[in-house]
């Protein structure tokens, strides 16, 4: 790790702590007049991560790079973009450390994967073993069947 | 004199703990009824030095002895006498001994009313628990001795981290670590058969009420938790998906899923083997969260690098537990012989679907919390997994879980009635539709998520009523003989009965709060009001105040209902601990009904005035209502005949067939 993001790091740790103490992220100057275009501005700040917190969207975030970021959001909004085209705006400029929720692709298969293959694997695991048990035992042998014949006969003697 | 006395008592218990690894387990291998009983006494004996040691760590606290490292870390003369006993386990070293102390205290209870357990299972239980003791006691003397002293001694503490200042320290890590560990009984019980390589029904009765008492706790822990951000935390949130929450929420679900295999198990000698993995899943879980949060390697990796004996001695110690369990399971599973037959439509097939599920979103969470890490180490990229990404995959898996609950208690074991249960559920169905139309047509601005949303949450909770109604008869005998059949259930149906209520109220607070949650950020100065959801708020001012160890700045601000009624005053106010230098905010909130009004302060303004946000939270309170439901169901379900103490020896045959 080299110096420099050694710091960021550690002034990230400091900033995200300090940070969890006050709550006051969106400021009422960031507030759009539009209600509809706040509105979208506000589901999409709560997909973007704050930089310098840990685990904070910048909806929730009050540092100063949120509020930066926040203020972005809203000015690609009222410039007309659509809400694909701000989070490509944001990622092509940040990465896609900002965005809480991966993207589909090939690198992040195995995130998205997990809960569907453990779903259809752990399913049909289930259905075959409660099938497979229900014939290896529900079958009697010659023997046995001849020997339950044998009791119930004996039985209702 | 009396730190070193703790510090010589938790060496003690390590070597008591060494005794109680090895010699039982030698007595059960060789059949040696004299080294097997060695477990019991070793094990209280082992406890009381380490609750004598953490006695200590205590009135060093109470003392505020800052000649001991960790006393001045983390404490002042000046914190209030609570937040002092508290702040004992408020710190890496004391949480730890804390862990360390809960763990034998279980130790202690399985040997001293363990007596009913056959004496090989006993002892090696025993040797199991001794050396998940041992282990992290020579962690906590090797790597994070809570009793090491400063020469000289500083003249004044360093002060508690002023978030941890809060009645939820004193009940939320406890509540938490007894549902972690108690959840080791679980693993050493199913190390313990893998050992002996025997398994049955009456090994699950066993476990079961383990496994009931560590769930409650952990519900409660959870639930616990939760508040206590939402309301320490100023942003009105009640559950963030932040890993630490997660580490606690793996377990949860895990231990969700053990609790109804090990049903299976019990009643029907089937899911064997699953069931004893998933004990050991389970804690391995539990161990896995405590690495993760107590080696700081999730909220950065290089807080994992800034105290890597730490991070490394917790690794070794999950590599060799949670590695040596499940090989010791792939080397002894199949010698265990395989329970029951069933049918898939039946209360078995119903049970198998849920641990289906809740395996699958415990290993979500799982995926979800790691791949960051993952990736980085992989490739060196960094991304982010959120509350999004959760938001949608556990949403997604628990849809079809919560839907399917209803039918579980109302199918028959073995061969189940689909369309039988289906129409016993009519009513709890229409309900549940008629919520949905309810909430549609008269509920403002509610969305179509939010009406599907309060059906499903009806549908658990008139389902689980129904189940009540229809077992105690209520609907089709006099209501005298209903009555006494009602008083006549077993314990445990009310347990199913509460607890998927309480999941029901869970569900319809989250909805609640989800989607019909309504937000203002406003500038206020004094004498002006504020319109929220029928309420007027008015802003009075602000004023200083001086508490023990911190200054604050109070907004207050006075509540009135429709026509003028007034309804209180609250107090939202921003906190300032100079020791530490550290603002917290300390919300206002109303609760009115289930719903509550949540005023957090920001900055004040050039002209006087202050930035206050203000939240009308719909139902949210409903979210820990059922978590405390869901708890109230354990104890219920733990109160059942079959599951006190020496019940398994003298219970009566014919219960069996009952459910």
């Amino acid at each position: 790790m080299n110096g420099k993001r050694f710091a960021i790091r550690f002034a990230a740790m400091l900033f995200a702590i300090v940070a969890a103490g006050v709550a006051h992220a969106v400021q009422p100057d960031e507030v759009l007049a539009d209600p509809a275009l706040e509105a979208r501005a506000r589901s999409l700040s709560a997909e973007l991560r704050c930089m310098v917190c840990q685990n904070q969207s910048i909806d929730d975030s009050d540092a100063e790079l949120a509020r930066d970021l926040r203020v972005l959001v809203r000015e690609r909004l009222t410039a007309g973009d659509t809400d694909a085209q701000v989070m490509d705006f944001v990622v092509a400029r940040y990465g896609e450390f900002v965005l809480l929720k991966p993207r589909f692709n090939t690198r992040n298969a195995l995130l998205w994967g997990t809960p569907i293959i453990l779903l259809l694997a752990g399913g049909i695991f289930a259905v075959v073993a409660v099938r497979s048990r229900r014939r290896t035992e529900a079958k009697l042998s010659d023997e046995e069947k001849a020997a339950v014949e044998r009791i119930l006969s004996e039985a209702q003697k | 004199m009396i730190v070193e006395t703790g510090h010589f008592a938790l060496v003690l218990a390590f070597a008591l703990a060494l005794v109680q690894s090895s010699v039982p387990l030698v007595g059960a291998r060789f059949g040696n009824e004299r080294m097997m009983a060695v477990g019991g006494p070793v094990a209280i004996t082992g406890f009381a030095m380490i609750a004598l040691s953490f006695a200590a760590l205590t009135i060093a606290y109470v003392q505020s002895d800052f000649s001991v490292a960790n006393v001045w870390e983390n404490s002042h003369s000046l914190k209030p006498m609570l937040f002092k006993i508290t702040g004992t386990w408020g710190n890496h070293e004391g949480s730890m001994l804390l862990w360390v102390l809960i763990l034998t205290f279980f130790g202690a209870q399985v040997a001293a009313f363990g007596g009913n357990l056959p004496a090989s299972l006993r002892a090696n239980v025993l040797a199991v628990q001794g050396w998940i003791g041992a282990a992290f006691m020579l962690f906590i003397l090797a790597t994070s001795n809570p009793f090491a002293r400063l020469t000289p001694a500083p003249f004044e503490g360093r002060d508690l981290n002023p978030i941890l200042q809060d009645i939820g320290l004193a009940i939320h890590p406890p509540m938490l670590y007894l549902g972690y560990v108690g959840f080791s009984v679980c693993f050493s019980f199913a190390v313990a058969a893998l050992i002996d390589g025997r398994i049955d029904a009456a090994w699950a009765r066993w476990v079961r009420p383990w496994t009931l008492a560590a769930w409650t706790c952990l519900t409660g822990g959870i639930a616990m938790g939760s508040y206590w951000a939402y309301y320490e935390l100023g942003w009105g949130g009640f559950w963030f998906w932040d890993p630490v929450e997660n580490a606690s929420f793996m377990p949860w679900l895990a231990g969700t899923a053990l609790l109804h295999s090990a049903l299976v198990m019990e009643k029907r000698s089937a899911l064997k083997i699953w069931t004893l993995l998933l004990a050991i899943l389970t804690f391995s879980l539990s161990l896995l969260g405590t690495f993760l949060v107590r080696s700081g390697v999730l909220t950065s990796v290089h807080a994992f690098a800034t105290d890597p004996s730490r991070g490394v001695f917790i690794l070794a110690i999950l590599t060799v537990f949670i590695g040596g369990s499940l090989a010791l399971f792939a080397f002894r599973a199949s010698s265990l012989s395989a329970g029951g037959i069933f049918q898939p439509i039946s209360r078995e097939g119903a049970l198998v679907l849920n641990n289906l599920f809740l395996t699958t979103a415990a290993a979500t969470v799982l995926i979800g919390t790691l791949y960051p890490l993952f990736i980085e180490a992989v490739s060196g990229d960094k991304i982010s997994v959120g509350a999004p990404f959760f938001n949608l995959t556990f949403g997604l898996l628990m849809i079809p879980l919560l839907a399917v609950v209803p039918f579980g208690p109302m199918l028959a074991w073995k061969r189940g009635d689909l369309p039988g249960a289906a129409q016993r559920l009519m009513f709890a169905f229409g309900g549940a539709l008629l919520a949905v139309l309810v909430v549609l047509l008269f509920v403002d601005g509610a969305t179509v998520f939010a009406a599907l949303g309060a059906g499903l949450a009806f549908w658990l909770i008139l389902g689980a009523l129904t189940d009540i109604v229809l077992k105690a008869g209520i609907a089709s005998v006099k209501p005298a003989v209903a009555l006494r059949r009602l008083v006549g259930l077993p314990r445990s149906v009310f347990g199913t009965a509460l607890a998927h209520l309480g999941l029901g109220l869970t569900v319809l607070g989250i909805v609640g709060v989800v989607s019909l949650e309504t937000e203002n950020i406003v500038t206020m100065r004094p004498g002006e009001t504020l319109q929220v959801s029928g309420y007027t708020l008015r802003f009075e001012g602000i004023q200083p105040f001086k508490g023990p160890n911190y200054t604050e700045d109070q907004g207050r601000f006075v509540l009135s209902g429709s026509g003028g009624r007034a309804l209180g005053e609250i107090v939202s106010a921003k906190r300032f601990y100079p020791v530490r230098q550290m603002p917290t905010t300390e919300a206002g909130i109303k609760t009115l009904g289930l719903s509550q009004l949540y005023i957090a302060l920001g900055d004040a303004t050039a002209d006087g005035g202050v930035v206050v946000r203000v939240w009308w939270k719909p139902m949210v309170t409903l979210i820990w209502l059922g978590g405390l439901v869901m708890m109230i169901a354990g104890v219920t379900s733990l109160m059942d005949r079959r599951l006190r103490v020496g019940a398994p020896a003298k219970r009566a045959r014919p219960g069996l067939s009952a459910s």
